[in-house]
């Protein structure tokens, strides 16, 4: 009984979501519910680690090269 | 890092794409219909541009440098730029196609803006084309410096004039120069300016980086 009675409560509250969504112009959607749970800092951390990662990459390759300017210079 | 002084503006690339990702998706942004969260993208999709045009410039200086002095250093670092600045157009046009799709509904329309960004990425494409079917190394230069001057002007025009010509659904075209719209927001501005300087100093990095190589390839060959 009690379950069905949360049914009806929420059916209840969905319609009148729906019909106050309907009404008036609608507003642009934005994220910002989506940021505070959405865990956006998630990905946010994800593009951080990917972009170190590439910058790590690219310090090793500048390196590299350096090493290999070096020997070359000691050989002539 | 030893040499500090000389590196200081890769940290500076670094510190400042790291800003664009962490405020670039944080940061308020002007509510737009159609647009939603997606104008975000201007810090990532057009800085690509940005950063494109101002790489290939260098590489253009670098030309009319090499047609005065005759120096191999700057074909070198000619088409080392061509190729960075090329690779940052193929990001930014692919990153337009996928944002087109979820904003126009199409992942190609027939725009000015964008068949003359894919005309001016086939004209650069073009001057490897040029460069690998020439031999002689003079010769692959000289030729290769005057077709950049003749890329470049052909930049300008299809991607800065022509489509401000006539009507366009990309941004900034059709009488209506500039990014006005969204770069009267200022919170857009202290995220979009790092981001373009951001950006061009990594490819300035990558473009470094492959000069250096060019470089010891041609010393080995050499020795």
């Amino acid at each position: 009984m009690k379950t069905f009675k949360k049914y009806i409560i929420i059916g209840v509250l969905l319609f009148i979501a729906q019909t106050i969504f309907a009404q008036g112009p609608e507003p642009v959607e934005m994220a910002d519910a989506l940021r505070q749970s959405g865990k956006i800092y998630v990905v946010v951390g994800v593009l951080a680690i990917i972009f170190l990662g590439i910058v790590v990459y690219l310090v090793s390759i500048d390196r590299k090269l350096g090493k290999l300017e070096k020997e070359i210079k000691e050989k002539r | 890092m030893r040499n500090m002084k000389k590196n200081w503006w890769k940290i500076v690339a670094v510190i400042f794409i790291l800003y664009v990702i962490i405020a670039g998706f944080l940061m308020p942004v002007p509510t737009l219909p159609i647009l939603h969260e997606t104008i975000r993208n201007l810090y990532f999709h057009v800085t690509m541009w940005f950063g494109m045009i101002i790489i290939l410039m260098v590489s253009l200086i670098y030309s009319i440098k090499y047609l005065s002095k005759q120096k191999n250093e700057y074909d070198i670092v000619a088409s080392e730029a061509a190729n960075v600045g090329l690779f940052f157009g193929v990001l930014g046009i692919t990153t337009g196609m996928l944002w087109a799709n979820f904003t126009w509904g199409s992942w190609w329309v027939n725009d000015p803006k964008l068949n003359g960004a894919a005309i001016t990425l086939l004209i650069y494409l073009a001057y490897f084309v040029l460069r690998g079917s020439i031999d002689d190394e003079e010769k692959r230069a000289k030729v290769s410096a005057v077709y950049n001057i003749f890329a470049y002007v052909m930049l300008i025009v299809f991607v800065g004039i022509l489509p401000r010509l006539t009507d366009s659904l990309h941004p900034g075209n059709g009488g209506n120069p500039g990014f006005g719209k969204y770069d009267l927001d200022n919170n857009m501005r202290l995220v979009f300016y790092p981001a373009i300087i951001g950006w061009t100093l990594l490819g300035v990095w990558i473009m470094s980086l492959r000069i250096r190589m060019k470089k010891l390839q041609i010393e080995k060959l050499e020795n």
